[in-house]
């Protein structure tokens, strides 16, 4: 890692993302400029999959996909922790590999409280 | 070759809007949002700092931020799904069963 | 590269943890739930005799390329975490059964929070400073709105999660400002690092260290950043509120003290003049405000803003003998103040919330003991002689004076006068009003065993002084 790093290696990167947003608002201008518009009530209707809208859009969740999300934010970012020792496991030897294994048992033991309290359970 | 002033401006300015937004905001959630942006702000600076300094220490510190903010995530989240349950509402000026 | 990692100097800290780990599943296969209790009890005695041991064998040192201490100043801090933990455990064995709290949560959360607390009063370097604050206060998040039922209780854990959340973001920014400065998160290289900048250098660090002094200010609770206190005291439980005003307060100190002491030493001067408005007007704030609480949680809550405001005036001079002082001030404070809150417990019966003052009155024919012990407690937490409160305070503004402080120790006494008031108002109500209702009021035998060593505390530690004292400057020189 150099102390002047330039980043012009993302110059293709930033062309290609500017490409791709100027053939997106373009097809989308040429689409309003070209089309001929002529609105009615079922052509405004809220498309869901050729039938009549049943209910309301703003569908409440139920509580549970909210515990099952919280777990797995707590456990996936955790995951970030496997990442530098994988890359360094061999310089790091077996303390590193002792370490690793206290943090994934720590882990572990959340694990089993949660599915023991029945948080995993889908009823 | 971006300077280092840049970065800390930026991470200033985030944190400011942080701030601005934790003390102004009225939904629970939006005042979350904030606080997650400070930390995040501060995040930029320590990259910033440690690619400057040459040292690794700031990006092994942006690493426990990142965790540490999940864990503070899934623990407020938690706290506000309890809250919600017992008084249905996210206005932060609705909470004020305790005052004096 | 790696230094063969002394695992001993760890071992108090990974003991609290491991035993909270043990409450949390033992809770899920044990029928009695109050045996992961004494479990967590055991791990927290086991684990002093570990940090005692050590010390006394000279074991004294760090670890992970000198990121965690053990050593005398930490030592003391973590004397204080053990009583509040224990004591914390005592008082809560019978009130969370009639809270209706599920214990192996409450319990474990108790102990993560505590081994929290240690790796703060351990840290020797900002990342495990931060780490610690986050495992103490996230612990503690929870456990403030452990009783979910209860809409008061939710309250208080929402004002708390969202204050020490942004109290924390102000820590990482000081932290940032001081790596980017000094290129280090060591506390001891930043010193170093700090002594090589000059006048000019200095000067910008002190924008970090306002930083810092923010953090500590809401995590201390002093004025202008005490608002959370008074409303996440009186709606978490009172056990929880026992343990948020002793140990985490400690702890808040313990890391300020290493951070304003060893890192930005060089910069005393500078910090001294911030601290000390904070100091006269939390004192000012707590003691005034208190006058108007008719709920003792609150009050408390007032009472321990402006005891956090005496505590401070133990930073000004900047000296260690200055220093020593606070901490002995802490450790008399927790003792007292836990003593207080073990009668405010006990209030609290089947149907009966027990928080408001008129709660209080005709205590004195009711149960003359416990009357009397909630006496000396008040008394010691007005620093009436002999007293231990007494003591500390003595000691802090000793201090304080010897540097020069002498208007605003002038005004602490004054505050220290009015504050006398809302104390003895709790002495008024207990013995000179009659009982509203004849109700019975029974002491478990846990809660006898904490309101005996508190209040025996709180008269020996007045009579013998020097003792604790001398203990305190003893571990700042280890």
């Amino acid at each position: 890692m150099s102390g002047n790093y330039i980043p012009s290696h993302y110059l293709p990167v930033i062309s290609i993302l500017a490409f791709s947003v100027l053939v997106g608002l373009g097809a989308l201008i040429a689409g309003l400029l070209v089309r001929p518009r002529r609105p009615y009530e079922q052509k405004l209707a809220p498309y869901e999959s050729g039938n009549l809208p049943v209910g309301e859009p703003r569908y409440r969740f139920s509580v549970k996909f909210y515990i099952v999300a919280m777990l797995f934010v707590v456990f996936d970012v955790e995951a970030v922790f496997l990442y530098p020792w994988a890359v360094a496991y061999d310089r790091l030897g077996l303390f590193g590999f002792v370490e690793m294994m206290i943090f994934i048992v720590i882990l572990l033991v959340g694990y089993v409280y949660a599915w023991k309290k029945g948080a995993l359970t889908w009823e | 070759m971006v300077p280092l002033s840049w970065y800390i401006v930026l991470s200033a300015v985030l944190f400011s809007i942080g701030v601005f937004g934790f003390l102004v905001r009225r939904n629970l959630i939006m005042i979350f949002l904030s606080m997650e942006l400070m930390l995040n702000s501060v995040n930029i600076s320590f990259v910033a700092f440690s690619h400057y300094l040459q040292s690794m220490t700031g990006q092994v510190m942006v690493f426990f931020v990142i965790t540490v903010a999940a864990a503070e995530a899934a623990i407020g989240l938690a706290i506000l799904i309890v809250f919600y349950k017992n008084n249905p509402t996210l206005n932060s000026d609705e909470i004020n069963l305790l005052k004096g | 590269m790696f230094e063969t990692i002394n695992m001993k100097i760890l071992l108090p800290e990974l003991i609290l943890i491991c035993t909270g780990l043990a409450v949390i599943l033992l809770d899920l296969v044990l029928r009695k739930k109050e045996t992961v209790a004494f479990i967590g009890v055991a791990g927290a005695l086991l684990s002093a005799y570990y940090n005692f041991s050590l010390m006394s064998l000279g074991w004294s040192g760090a670890v992970f390329q000198n990121m965690f201490v053990l050593d005398g100043y930490s030592s003391f801090f973590k004397l204080i975490f053990y009583i509040s933990l224990i004591i914390t455990i005592f008082i809560s064995l019978n009130y969370i059964k009639t809270e209706r709290v599920s214990s192996g949560e409450y319990y474990s959360l108790l102990l993560f929070s505590a081994s929290g607390m240690m790796i703060m009063a351990g840290a020797a370097d900002f990342m495990v400073l931060y780490l610690g604050i986050e495992l103490m206060s996230l612990s503690l998040y929870i456990l403030a709105g452990i009783m979910r039922e209860r809409r008061t209780s939710n309250e208080a854990a929402i004002k708390y999660f969202f204050l020490g959340a942004f109290s924390s973001a102000f820590l990482l920014f000081g932290i940032s400002l001081t790596y980017g400065l000094t290129g280090t998160t060591s506390i001891i290289e930043v010193a170093e690092a700090l002594n090589r900048l000059g006048p000019a250098g200095r000067n910008i660090t002190l924008i970090a260290v306002i930083f810092f002094v923010t953090a500590f200010g809401f995590k201390v609770a002093l004025v202008p950043f005490h608002m959370w206190a008074p409303d996440v005291y009186e709606g978490a439980p009172t056990s929880v509120t026992a343990f948020m005003s002793t140990g985490p307060k400690a702890a808040a100190f313990a890391v300020m003290g290493r951070v304003l002491f060893y890192a930005f030493g060089a910069l005393q001067l500078q910090w001294s003049a911030i601290i000390e408005p904070l100091s006269i007007v939390t004192i000012a704030v707590g003691s005034i405000l208190a006058l108007s609480q008719t709920n003792i949680k609150r009050m408390l809550a007032y009472s321990a803003i402006a005891h956090a405001g005496y505590a401070s005036i133990g930073f000004l001079p900047g000296t260690q003998e200055a220093f020593a002082a606070m901490i002995n001030y802490l450790m008399i404070y927790i003792i007292v103040n836990l003593g207080a809150f073990a009668v405010v417990v006990i209030m609290r019966r089947e149907g009966i919330m027990g928080e408001e003052l008129s709660d209080y009155s005709g205590l004195a024919k009711k149960n003359p003991l416990v009357a009397f012990l909630m006496l000396i407690f008040m008394f010691s937490l007005t620093g009436i002689p002999p007293l231990a409160g007494f003591i500390g305070k003595f000691y802090i503004f000793m201090g304080a004076v010897e540097a020069g402080y002498t208007k605003l120790v002038i005004a602490a006494v004054i505050f220290s006068a009015v504050s006398a008031f809302f104390y003895l108002r709790v002495v008024v109500y207990m013995y000179m009003k009659e009982a509203a209702e004849p109700s019975v009021l029974i002491v478990p035998h846990s809660v006898k065993l904490v309101l005996a060593f508190t209040s025996i505390m709180a008269i020996l530690l007045g009579i013998f002084p020097s003792v604790l004292l001398d203990f305190a400057r003893a571990s700042l020189l280890g």
